[in-house]
């Protein structure tokens, strides 16, 4: 256990061995040895840009991607939840088959769709913004938040709704007084889902933000990290930035984190 | 539940926002997509002259696609064989009860909630073997320090192993999802059952081997699915580590079609790329959304 233990964190101990260097102390040859002094050099460097050295820093996809999450981290889960109210308490013929029609959206390849995504927000006037971008992670993020709004709406008793209509309450009252008031723990599994995922994303960024200034810092990392003039302590400092958001809701939440995973296999159905 | 006609209307309302732009983005430009691939469109501007399955023939001749899906074939090989072995081992290993299970349990899993592309550019410097002038670095170097020297490889760098040293990071990614499904599953499994068979005298090894692992077979299958159609849309982490790489060794066909499509600009040939593709992953998924959404209403 403790070997694997140490294969899962030798990527960290390299990146953070490599990114606190000074500029002085990085050797090629001393690449496991610890910094001797911690130095934020790196990180400067890697957020701020440095025009000497050709690098353009990340803060400005940082805050692109923070503009571009928590939108469409919110519309995808309010839309998931109300799916999920539906597909789980409100069944109508063939409900059924619509709900797997819609949860196959999440297995796609998104090759599949990119050529009309690229034309369709062209015509609309989307294409290359970030606006477009959020719309199109709302698009394919109801997939998977309808299906895990779905499988935790299940297990609230349906005797509670049906008490709940003998009172005289109706499909939005019972929505809005039972349903969303329990709904916490949920929108809490939904939300860090779609924020690690959105934030994650490469694929989406890469082909509709094709303008350095409105990427999303995954696609801007990737850039960093494919010029090769660029240090690898600066690369590491880069990389530890864009793991830092989510590394940390895993940290604090990780609870949350772990049953959207196994929500996404489908095992909670 | 009995509907009156006004929740009927609101039903349908509120599933309608989703169902719409599902039908458009996923089944409508898929449709659309399918069709791009029927056509002459290959150059910025569009062309949508009809030409049958041209771009298909075409694409079963040309060189890059067959090493792309004989690339995407040992990868899924691997990295299935070897997500599920690592999985299934820490799964055992933590259910023995042991200390600080949650440390372990968070280590093997933080990799899930990181991009690959932060996985990519970490990897690509631990597995960049160093030229002559640099000697070994990375790994290797780390491999010469602790006597197994003869373990070193050029890794991505090497045409020979091209795509395979890619399967390293994408088992250190998702191996600690295994494991959690695992895990899930053999807590799960009544108490009562192990402990029976050890009454009758059945060894540690033994109730795993014929009472657990059986019981574990739907989780196995889930694996493998959920697996398989992850590595064959595998891109991120190729793009971050690698590229094409020598030869195109270490291209996967959601790079053909990326490259094809928006830096050569043959659409229809990208379209007919992502269409065969899709092909591939509906045939995985299909069945098992028929079986999975069946079993939990």
């Amino acid at each position: 256990m403790i070997f694997f233990a140490v294969f899962y964190l030798l990527p960290v101990y390299v990146l953070l061995a490599t990114s606190f260097k000074s500029f002085a102390e990085v050797s090629l040859k001393d690449m496991w040895k610890l910094p001797q002094d911690i130095s934020l050099d790196s990180f400067q460097i890697a957020w701020r840009g440095d025009a000497s050295k050709g690098v353009t820093g990340l803060s400005k996809n940082f805050i692109n991607s923070i503009y571009l999450v928590i939108p469409a981290t919110i519309i995808s889960s309010l839309l998931g939840s109300m799916n999920g109210y539906v597909f789980s308490k409100w069944k109508f013929r063939f409900s059924n088959l619509v709900l797997a029609l819609i949860i196959f959206g999440m297995f796609i390849p998104y090759q599949s769709v990119l050529i009309p995504i690229v034309v369709v927000l062209q015509k609309i006037g989307l294409y290359g913004s970030i606006p477009g971008l959020i719309f199109i992670h709302c698009v394919y993020g109801v997939p998977i938040t309808t299906l895990i709004f779905r499988n935790y709406y299940s297990t609230v008793p349906t005797e509670l709704l049906e008490a709940a209509k003998i009172d005289g309450g109706g499909f939005l009252r019972i929505y809005r007084d039972i349903m969303l008031p329990i709904s916490m723990p949920g929108f809490a599994v939904v939300m860090i889902w779609q924020f690690t995922s959105i934030w994650n994303d490469f694929l989406f960024g890469l082909v509709v933000a094709q303008k350095p200034s409105i990427q999303p810092i995954t696609v801007a990392l990737n850039n960093l990290a494919g010029s090769y003039f660029v240090e690898w302590n600066i690369q590491m400092a880069g990389a530890l930035i864009t793991a830092l958001p989510p590394l940390l809701l895993y940290i604090f939440l990780g609870r949350y984190f772990m049953r959207g995973l196994l929500a996404g296999s489908l095992s909670g159905t | 539940m009995k509907k009156t006609r006004e929740e009927k209307i609101l039903t349908f309302l509120f599933i309608l926002p989703s169902v719409v732009l599902i039908a458009v983005f996923v089944y409508g430009f898929i449709g659309w997509t399918g069709w791009v691939s029927l056509t002459n469109w290959k150059d910025v501007v569009p062309d949508f002259t009809f030409v049958g399955f041209r771009n298909y023939t075409d694409l079963f001749q040309n060189l890059r696609f067959q090493i792309s899906f004989k690339n995407i074939l040992v990868f899924t090989v691997l990295f299935l064989v070897a997500s599920i072995a690592v999985g299934l081992l820490l799964a055992i290993l933590l259910d023995r009860k042991v200390r600080f299970e949650n440390v372990f349990r968070s280590i093997y899993l933080f990799p899930m909630a990181i991009s690959f592309i932060v996985t990519g550019v970490v990897w690509r410097w631990m597995l960049n073997p160093g030229t002559a002038i640099t000697g070994s670095l990375g790994i290797n170097m780390l491999l010469d320090e602790i006597g197994l020297g003869f373990l070193k490889s050029g890794w991505y760098t090497d045409p020979n192993v091209g795509i395979k040293a890619v399967v390293i990071p994408a088992v250190w990614q998702m191996s600690g999802y295994v494991m959690a499904m695992y895990l899930a599953g053999i807590r799960s499994i009544p108490q009562e059952l192990s402990e029976a068979a050890q009454v009758d005298g059945a060894s540690n090894w033994q109730v795993y081997r014929y009472i657990i692992l059986p019981l574990l077979q739907p989780i196995t299958l889930g694996a493998v699915i959920i697996l398989t159609h992850i590595s064959l849309k595998i891109f991120d982490l190729v793009v971050a580590m690698t590229g094409a790489g020598v030869g195109f060794s270490c291209d996967v066909p959601a790079l053909f079609m990326y490259d094809t499509t928006f830096r050569g600009n043959f659409f229809a040939q990208g379209a007919a790329i992502a269409t065969i593709l899709l092909i591939f992953v509906a045939m995985l998924i299909i069945p098992y959304l028929r079986h999975g959404l069946k079993g939990g209403s």
